[in-house]
């Protein structure tokens, strides 16, 4: 708790050159530069791990509408405070006002929710809305009044740690740190009732209480991340480091270790950067970083990622061409089909005599003996759905071969077993496996 | 508001008959229960007293309130009048007692668990708060699997799986609540044969062991095969007993019959009143 003073050094002093820069960022910076980059670090860590509960309970948005109702609270206690004789700028009882109105306006979401038929995104937007308008109003008061420490209030709108004190970071760090450890000591409760709700409660878990321990934890960070993110963009420190870890990761305890890394990876660079370059507001910079993160996580993550997900379908695809192909060469020599199939580009032959699949032949292509047995294969795959879905699917015989075109490159061995049981069920034929028509 | 327009509506009747009290040796006992969703009346004063040690098949059409029955009785959402009595006791008194599988559909099954995390949560009560799921707990987890025969699966994300092996792993954790009386909704719904089968053993198996087991169940030819007693229900009780009895086509007829029945009408005309749609 900082003594009555009223004003304030910017405690992180502009840095210019190179070898300043890897001191900052190896927490070489001197002491207070260190104190507001860990406090930071930890705020990000505990935002991670908090935020990828709100996530999952799909509370993020109230998140969004909490941290913005906190404005009118910040300069409400600002004036009561000032009024009363103390200083308006200690953050104990900023903090304090910060949350009381956060979690009116909460509680204002709940109240349109029970008493009118109004969906949750409209009273959020409400909500959100209101109360920052009565921040603002709240706000010009504090500017026009005579006190004059009034200036640094409008910090908490976008975040400047530079004007941090070395008691405001341990305050955030330690927050930060107690919220980590109740919600990682919770994580049982949290995912029984972020997953499923009606069970948890059948089995008689306090719903209510659980919830409003997360909802308490989210006020947490919000009100203890105010002067370092500011209240605009803290809802983005609860949100991006989880949606970006859930691309990582399918298991709930790795999800939230993964949130909580990039959560202190963005509050450290962001806190470190915004030392290096003091005019850039912290609160933008950490939101950046983060928002880095999320990018490369979308883009790159294994099995979940967008790059991934493309390989798979290009490879699909690719497989799919192929598959034709050897049908269709297969369908030759039977003499059953004479034309190749459209997706027999150049590049496809080529690439398929490189694997050995075809041969180049004075008369043309043929098949390897390994295209062969693919390509007997896959045409009888698709007589057998072929035959089932006109069999049991009453679907007309002109009109499946699209659909069997689709479907006979993904069948597995066990649904064939299946196709082959229900078509013999009914007495229906079924091709040889020995290639051929039966 | 809805509240004292159904207590009203309840008074005259309760002068007609006198309607048995609770029995305390029935699984669930439910007295005079009426139900309401956001003011609209969907269970109309149900009187039911399921037997002990058996299979009962919870019938009847679409927004007949099958699903709201159950939700009613394990107090997941409020009743506007009436009580339930399990043993003789309180819901809070008889939890432990009752295992409980909501409808498939009602979670997210992108969630990042895995199959066998799902079927831990139904030891949650029993491992108590705060504390880390044991080896014993998750053991007895790994034995409901097996019994479903999932054991295989346990360790895949739960997006992964059919439908019809997802709706196993919801019963495997109704399993391991290793309960006296469960309520199951809609586990039969879009399963393939395999699920079908394993379900229907799990459920006999339960049979054999003094379990009471009240399933809501939408495939009425299967009706006779699979159950003991059925409750027929359209927002009131048409008829409940064993499906030798009630399982008539007159009751069937009078269960699932084309019109709006009145009571349906008269709902809408609470809604409306009370300022609703």
């Amino acid at each position: 708790m900082r003594p009555g003073g009223t004003s304030v050094q910017p405690l992180i002093e502009p840095i210019d050159n190179a070898s300043e820069i890897v001191k900052v960022l190896t927490l070489h910076g001197g002491f207070n530069t260190n104190a507001v980059i860990l406090g930071t670090t930890l705020l990000g860590i505990a935002a991670g791990v908090i935020g990828a509960f709100a996530l999952l309970r799909k509370r993020s948005l109230t998140a969004d509408a909490l941290s913005h109702a906190t404005l009118p609270g910040i300069a409400g206690a600002f004036l009561i405070a000032t009024a009363l004789g103390y200083s308006g700028r200690s953050m104990p009882v900023l903090m304090l006002g910060a949350a009381i109105t956060g979690v009116i306006g909460v509680a204002c979401i709940h109240l349109i929710l029970q008493h009118t038929r109004l969906k949750e995104d409209a009273a959020i937007g409400i909500v959100l809305s209101v109360f920052f308008g009565i921040g603002i109003v709240l706000l010009s008061v504090v500017q026009t009044s005579k006190t004059g420490s009034a200036a640094g209030i409008n910090h908490y709108i976008y975040g400047q740690t530079a004007a941090m004190t070395r008691s405001d970071a341990y305050l955030m760090g330690t927050i930060g740190v107690i919220a980590s450890l109740i919600a990682l000591v919770m994580l049982k409760e949290f995912m029984v009732v972020c997953f499923n709700e009606g069970f948890a409660r059948s089995t008689g878990m306090p719903v209510w209480l659980i919830d409003s321990i997360l909802l308490g934890l989210v006020v947490l960070i919000t009100v203890s991340g105010l002067q370092a993110v500011g209240l605009i963009l803290i809802v983005a420190m609860l949100i991006i480091p989880p949606a970006a870890a859930r691309f990582w990761t399918d298991r709930l305890w790795r999800l939230v270790l993964i949130s909580a890394f990039i959560g202190g990876l963005s509050g450290y660079g962001g806190a470190a950067i915004s030392a290096i370059f003091p005019r850039k507001p912290a609160g933008s910079v950490i939101v950046l970083v983060a928002g880095s993160l999320f990018l490369v996580s979308m883009l790159l993550a294994p099995t979940r990622g967008v790059l991934a997900d493309t390989a798979r379908r290009i490879r699909l695809r690719l497989l799919i061409a192929r598959d034709h192909v050897l049908e269709s060469l297969y369908e030759i020599e039977l003499g059953i089909a004479n034309s190749m199939h459209p997706h027999a580009s150049w590049w496809l032959i080529r690439l398929m005599s490189l694997r050995g699949w075809i041969k180049q032949d004075p008369h043309g292509l043929v098949l390897s003996e390994s295209g062969r047995e693919q390509g007997k294969r896959i045409h009888r795959n698709h007589r057998l759905w072929e035959q089932y879905l006109v069999s049991y699917a009453d679907i007309a015989p002109t009109h499946v071969d699209w659909s069997v075109d689709q479907v006979e490159h993904v069948l597995s061995d066990e649904l064939i077993a299946d196709l082959e049981a229900a078509l013999l069920e009914r007495g229906i034929s079924i091709p040889a496996s020995n290639g051929g028509r039966a | 508001m809805t509240q004292t327009v159904l207590t009203e509506s309840e008074s005259p009747r309760s002068i007609l008959d006198a309607r048995p009290e609770h029995s305390a040796d029935s699984p669930i006992s439910v007295h005079a229960m009426t139900v309401a969703y956001s003011r609209k009346p969907v269970l109309w004063d149900v009187d039911y007293d399921a037997p002990s040690n058996a299979l009962v098949a919870i019938v009847g059409p679409n927004g007949a309130g099958k699903s709201t029955l159950i939700k009613a009785c394990l107090g997941l959402i409020p009743r506007a009048a009436g009580t339930v009595e399990f043993w003789g006791q309180s819901y809070k008194q008889a939890r432990s007692k009752i295992g409980y599988v909501p409808q498939r559909e009602s979670v997210d099954w992108d969630f990042p668990v895995s199959a066998l995390d799902v079927v831990c949560m139904g030891r949650y009560r029993k491992i108590g708060w705060c504390r880390p799921v044991t080896k014993h707990h998750k053991l007895a987890a790994m034995d409901a699997l097996e019994r479903v025969g999932m054991a295989d699966f346990a360790k895949r994300q739960i997006s992964q799986l059919s439908g019809g092996q997802q709706q196993r792993v919801f019963l495997a954790r109704a399993l391991t609540q290793e309960a006296e009386l469960y309520f199951m909704d809609e586990p039969f719904a879009g399963v393939d044969a395999a699920t079908e089968r394993a379900i229907i053993e799990v459920l006999r198996e339960l049979r054999a062991n003094g379990k009471t087991v009240i399933v809501v169940h939408h495939d009425l030819q299967t009706v006779p095969e699979y159950f003991d007693y059925a409750l027929l229900l359209n927002m009131r009780v048409v008829a409940a007993g064993p499906v030798s009895e009630v399982f008539t086509n007159k009751n069937l007829h009078k269960t699932y019959g084309g019109r709006l029945t009145l009571l349906a009408e008269a709902s809408e005309a609470v809604a409306r009143a009370a300022g609703g749609n």
